[in-house]
């Protein structure tokens, strides 16, 4: 059997549905794990994806990464799971690779594809540059699935939700504040975003790229320089020292592509790359380009959107 | 404050990604090797801070073989007090956390630092597994690090937010960007790193627990479709009907 863990505090994320997915490819027999305090309600769309049951200790939540080890490490066992798989993200990174010491199991750490024939599984190397197919070498996996990696399916199971308890331990971490971007779509896992560079001029003229943004449900993001000079947020960095996304689609305005930034974007699945400089290394990596002003191509593209969206709806 | 900081190294950004040996192996030729910057910019950086304003010790510690001195030396340069390269390759990430968690075991360290995750293979693996290994609280992916006695106050990165919380000493903690701000270590640093020890432990054996079995690199692109500038009605019609992605 399969034990996948999710953060379910904020509601089910799509990385916790892809999660289940890819549980639900490796065996009929699929188990959540989770804790907090979300509703049944809430719970119940991942029997949608194929889990069989839901597991939900209401008396942590999951903040403490030593407390969820423990959790997680007591039903593995119990429950002899072959599998054990998370989210690439802030919470899996945290505590899969604890989890991989304590059950003495192998950890595929960003996995990009399903097991294959000879059982190695992909992974992204060198900033995304290459690939590695990684070959665990114990009875017991664990797998940490990178976002946008591998298509939804739905596969409506008979889901039971059961309340579980035990004792993991006092907290060792105690939280004070939390600072969350109002409705802001997260990066790692938006389908579609719209990126900006020092090709923009300055923070005043960023009303263009949210706009295109929010006509096509986009997250925006930017390059290093722009967060370093503080044009825009450091949550919005992306490339080699900042986050790392494989998007639907990247739109990337005033950027001239510097492989640092590169890296952390190459493995979207369409890049467009709009920049004045014919030149700009960008367009090598790019699906499409267009050569123009930013100021004046962007709010026509926004437009284009609105008109398309608007005669498909 | 007694600190012990991971250093791993990883290739320059600019260096050629190929592969050896029906793809097994990856070629170092050529490659020029430079100290993670995650280790480097904010791990050493904020260690060395925290030590200027507290007080204490910087200790460096890699996993790898004699060819990586020179990053060691390098971290030296910048202002690590002492060093120490247990000489082994590092296999996974399992053997290497083994290795630096059995190293730190009885040596009472107060904080240990590792970057956010290594460049070359991405895995954000092993400080959690240190972590977990000496059976201490770990946090993950911090952009901020301060110490008021024995409590330790921290950013932290979760889903589209910044979380503040509090524990205390000894922790292991990942650092990301914000952290502090790059040193480059001048002609004294470069001087005095020179003679301080750099010292080599015997690893211990254990197993590692994957394996890495080949590598792959990806096709090289289609050349780029260019769309008039004038036309973005070209452009939303070829990203929906052709690329399917709107
Ligand atoms: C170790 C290291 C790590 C790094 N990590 C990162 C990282 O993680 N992420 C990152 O992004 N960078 C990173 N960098 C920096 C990187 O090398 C580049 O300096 C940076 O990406 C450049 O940002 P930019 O494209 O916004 O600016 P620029 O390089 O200045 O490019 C601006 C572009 O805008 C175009 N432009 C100008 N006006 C317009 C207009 N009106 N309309 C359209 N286009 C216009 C220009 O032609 C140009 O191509 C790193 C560097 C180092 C050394
Ligand atoms: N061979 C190594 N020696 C010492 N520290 C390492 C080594 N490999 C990784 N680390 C540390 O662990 C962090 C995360 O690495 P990784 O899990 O490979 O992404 C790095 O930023 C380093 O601080």
């Amino acid at each position: 059997m399969v034990l996948v863990y999710i953060t379910s505090q904020n509601g089910i994320s799509k990385s916790a549905l892809e999660a289940v997915s890819y549980a639900r490819k490796l065996s009929k027999e699929v188990t959540v794990i989770t804790c907090g305090t979300a509703s049944e309600k809430e719970l119940a769309v991942l029997g949608q994806y194929g889990a069989n049951s839901i597991l939900v200790n209401r008396l942590i939540n999951g903040d403490d990464q030593q407390q969820v080890t423990r959790l997680i490490s007591d039903f593995a066992l119990s429950l002899s799971a072959e599998t054990i798989l998370f989210s690439h993200d802030f919470t899996g990174k945290a505590i899969a690779p604890r989890l991989s010491v304590r059950l003495k199991a192998g950890l595929v750490s960003g996995a990009i594809s399903l097991p294959g024939e000879d059982g190695t599984i992909k992974v992204n190397v060198f900033s995304g540059k290459a690939m590695a197919h990684v070959k665990v070498n114990t009875p017991v996996k664990i797998i940490s699935l990178l976002p946008n990696s591998i298509p939804l399916e739905l596969n409506e199971s008979a889901c039971s939700i059961k309340e579980i308890d035990g004792d993991f331990g006092a907290t060792s971490i105690t939280i004070i504040s939390v600072k969350k971007p109002e409705g802001a779509i997260p990066l790692p896992e938006a389908e579609l975003v719209v990126s900006a560079g020092r090709g923009m001029k300055g923070p005043e003229n960023w009303a263009i790229i949210e706009n295109l943004a929010s006509a096509l449900g986009a997250a925006t993001a930017c390059s290093r320089p722009v967060a370093d000079i503080g044009w825009r947020p450091h949550h919005e960095h992306v490339g080699q020292t900042g986050v790392a996304i494989r998007p639907n689609l990247y739109i990337a305005v005033g950027i001239s592509g510097a492989i640092q930034h590169l890296a952390g974007v190459n493995g979207s699945k369409v890049i467009v790359v709009v920049n004045t400089d014919s030149e700009a290394p960008f367009f090598k990596a790019a699906d499409y380009g267009v050569i123009g002003d930013a100021f004046d191509v962007i709010p026509k593209l926004t437009e284009a959107v609105i008109k398309f969206k608007s005669s498909n709806s | 404050m007694n600190i012990l900081v991971c250093i791993s190294k990883s290739p320059d950004t600019t260096s050629k990604i190929a592969f050896i040996e029906n793809n097994k192996v990856f070629d170092e030729n050529g490659v020029q090797y430079i100290v993670n910057p995650y280790d480097e910019w904010y791990a050493l950086v904020r260690a060395l801070e925290l030590k200027e304003t507290l007080g204490g010790q910087v200790t460096i510690i890699t996993v790898g073989t004699a060819n990586d001195d020179a990053i060691m030396r390098k971290a030296l340069a910048i202002g690590a007090d002492e060093a120490f390269r247990i000489d082994a390759d590092a296999k996974d990430a399992y053997y290497t956390a083994y290795q630096i968690g059995h190293f730190a075991k009885e040596k009472g360290f107060d904080l240990v630092l590792t970057g956010k995750e290594t460049i070359n293979f991405n895995g954000s693996q092993v400080g959690g597994m240190i972590a977990e290994v000496l059976d201490l609280p770990f946090i993950s992916l911090a952009s901020k690090l301060d110490i008021v006695d024995k409590t330790v106050s921290v950013e932290r990165e979760i889903a589209g937010g910044i979380q503040v919380v509090e524990a205390s000493i000894p922790i292991v903690i990942s650092c990301a960007k914000g952290m502090a701000e790059q040193r480059i270590p001048n002609m004294r640093g470069i001087m005095a790193a020179r003679t301080k020890p750099l010292q080599i432990v015997t690893p211990v054996s254990v197993e590692e627990l994957t394996s890495y079995v080949s590598f792959v690199t990806p096709a090289s692109k289609a050349a780029v479709k260019i769309i008039d500038a004038s036309n973005m009605d070209e452009l939303v019609r070829l990203l929906h009907s052709e690329a399917k992605v709107i």
